[in-house]
């Protein structure tokens, strides 16, 4: 059949199943800070956990823009499952898919793929996000083995995934190119899950410390080469931020969505609130917006799926956007909804916490900034 | 086991207007849907296939754009989809339908052949039926629930009532129209998507069924719709000012007179 038929159908499908099984437990999942187990196993009977994998590798061999209408969808009716599906597909699948051996993979991304096993990634430190020079996650080469000691901080499906792309220093000398990249499973012996972070959005998410105490290593566990580790998260990042653009994306459609039905049955002054021209002008202004941030992420996806050499300055440049323009929609849409929309009987109060963290992770607006400048100022 | 759904795309009826001049349905800009009955008569197909392995076939009658419903069949998990289509069908009421569908169906090999019970654009609930006629074979209606049994190759299956169900044993071939609430439809695998750029509709043509001429489209179709119509309720609104205890004396009176209690 046509290519376009299944984008639409997709886009059906995943529409639906937003609307069916995850909206329903949204304010649920953010009240009681509950990872929502069920919607991950009904995700995975559909294939949405390894959308983007090769059928030969068990997945259902789509694309980027399958993936990153999945990410909007969900997360324009649930932020918190739209990052467990952006966090294990772009972080952890793709980085073993791109960088991982044949054995690794075979061993991996089927199981990533259908589902069985969870994804995660692990780079951040108390003292090292973006500036990863200052890991102190230590790698010690025992010969045949590594120990790994160390602590990694606000890891999105935390304590839930069982699979960890996972970063540390095998070379403190080499700084940068100090850093190699291991997979790391849950069950191994050494690794545990420290705190759970308490969150101002994003609530059902899992976020929580990895903490490794004489970790004990193989060395079939390094993904890409010795020293590579920081190109394998940087890379993956780029990847991640096409994800975490599209989460904005849709946070923002989902407030909209909720505003536009709001202001029509809200009546003050004897009429909707809608016939307002303060209420049209802002809500002109914000379609016009979320348009925009449409076209940067999927431009940005686009990017990815053909492996474009500007994928990282179109990915800056999409979760940049896309992140303010998420903020600014859920924060007028509080504003339209008034006093209720203060309140958390309303999902615009949800909405406009679970924005906020789209400018902060994998990158804050401000790494972004310096992503796209880096690359216009060489 | 060969399974054939019968399917038909309709349009979305909780979207629906009414065109208050000609009364006719607006099904301009309204979503298109596979018709509910039908999508549970496909889960039901499918169910058989994970559990015995089975063929299934979806064959739906309809203009082009029907290729859409049968994509969303084939992304479900059915096998092969057709789609009947020609201008000598247009126009076609029930009994035109179901024997333009017959015919299609006497080309194909089937075990059981799965109907919902009635499309949510005509509600009339006769082309499953008709089909099974046609064919020769014995039909259960209603059916709300299906186990099969592969040593003694039986379905038992339960008929619906409005107060009680039906338990009947049937043997192969045989047809079922399906109630919606038998079974949740599954959504359509990501896979499945992805491989209909490998699939086809298969089209069949007035010239790829031996049928009569005069039993098609228009022509074949007895029914001719006079005129469709919002029914209007004309309530004759009484006002009652009474103690509880009369008040509700005066309903149960009304009620039991009018036959309703």
């Amino acid at each position: 059949m046509e290519p376009q038929v299944k984008y639409e159908l997709f886009g059906n499908m995943i529409k639906e199943f937003a609307e069916t099984e995850v909206k329903p437990l949204a304010h649920e999942v953010d009240e009681q800070e509950r990872f929502p187990a069920e919607t991950v196993e009904k995700m995975a009977e559909i294939g949405l956990l390894g959308i983007t994998v090769p059928q030969s590798l068990g997945g259902a061999g789509g694309d980027m823009k399958m993936y990153i209408g999945a990410v909007e969808q969900l997360s324009k009716v649930c932020a918190t499952t739209g990052v467990i599906l952006s966090a294990h597909t772009s972080l952890c699948v793709t980085p073993i898919m791109e960088y991982g051996t044949e054995e690794q993979k075979q061993k991996y991304v089927p199981r990533l793929a259908s589902g069985e096993w969870l994804g995660a990634f692990g780079l951040t430190e108390p003292n090292a996000g973006t500036d990863a020079k200052n890991q102190q996650t230590i790698a010690v080469d025992m010969g045949d083995h590594y120990i790994i000691n160390g602590t990694k901080i606000f890891i999105t499906n935390g304590g839930k995934a069982d699979v960890y792309v996972i970063f540390a220093m095998t070379d403190k000398s080499l700084g940068l190119k100090g850093i190699t990249a291991f997979i790391v499973e849950a069950t191994t012996p050494g690794f545990s899950i420290g705190k759970k972070e308490l969150k101002m959005g994003i609530r059902g998410s899992s976020t929580t410390e990895l903490v490794f105490e004489n970790m004990r290593v193989e060395k079939s566990a390094i993904l890409g080469k010795i020293g590579e580790g920081y190109k394998i998260a940087m890379k993956t990042l780029d990847g991640g931020r096409v994800g975490i653009a599209a989460q904005a994306l849709g946070i923002a459609e989902g407030a909209f969505e909720e505003t536009v039905k709001y202001v029509k049955e809200r009546k003050q002054f004897g009429m909707p609130i809608a016939k307002q021209q303060n209420t049209q002008f802002v809500i002109a202004d914000l379609a016009t917006k979320i348009e925009a941030a449409k076209s940067l992420v999927y431009a940005a996806a686009e990017a990815k799926q053909n492996k474009a050499p500007d994928l990282s300055v179109r990915a800056a440049m999409a979760k940049l956007y896309a992140a303010e323009v998420a903020m600014e929609v859920t924060t007028k849409a509080v504003q339209l909804h008034g006093g209720y929309g203060y309140t958390r009987e309303y999902p615009v109060e949800r909405m406009m916490r679970d924005a906020k963290i789209t400018e902060i992770y994998e990158g804050t607006s401000e790494v972004q900034r310096m992503v796209i400048a880096g690359s216009l100022l060489r | 086991m060969k399974i054939i759904v019968c399917l038909k795309q309709v349009p979305n009826t909780t979207e629906i207007k009414i065109d208050p001049v000609t009364n006719t349905l607006k099904r301009d800009g309204v979503a298109s849907i596979i018709n509910p009955d039908d999508k549970t008569g496909l889960e039901v197909a499918l169910q058989l296939k994970d559990k015995f392995g089975a063929h299934v076939t979806v064959i739906s009658m309809g203009p082009k754009q029907a290729e859409k419903a049968l994509g969303e069949a084939l992304a479900m998990g059915a096998d092969r989809a057709i789609l009947l289509t020609d201008r000598a069908f247009a126009g076609a009421d029930t009994l035109a339908t179901s024997k333009t569908i017959a015919a299609a169906i006497n080309t194909l090999e089937y075990d059981l052949i799965i109907a919902g019970r009635q499309a949510i654009d005509g509600d009339t609930a006769q082309v499953g039926p008709e089909i099974a006629e046609h064919l020769g074979l014995p039909q259960i209606t209603y059916v709300n629930n299906v186990e099969y049994s592969a040593e003694e190759n039986t379905f038992t299956v339960q008929r619906q009532f409005e107060d009680g169900y039906q338990l009947l044993q049937v043997q192969t071939p045989c047809l079922f129209t399906l109630l919606a609430t038998a079974e949740k439809p599954r959504y359509m695998r990501v896979k499945g998507l992805v491989d209909l750029d490998k699939k086809e509709v298969e089209i069949l043509t007035r010239a790829d069924i031996v049928i009569e001429d005069a039993v098609l489209g228009l022509k074949g179709s007895p029914t001719k719709v006079k005129q469709s119509f919002n029914k209007q309720y004309n309530s004759n609104k009484q006002k009652f000012v009474l103690d509880p205890a009369e008040a509700a004396k005066l309903i149960a009176t009304t009620l039991k007179e009018k036959h309703l209690i």
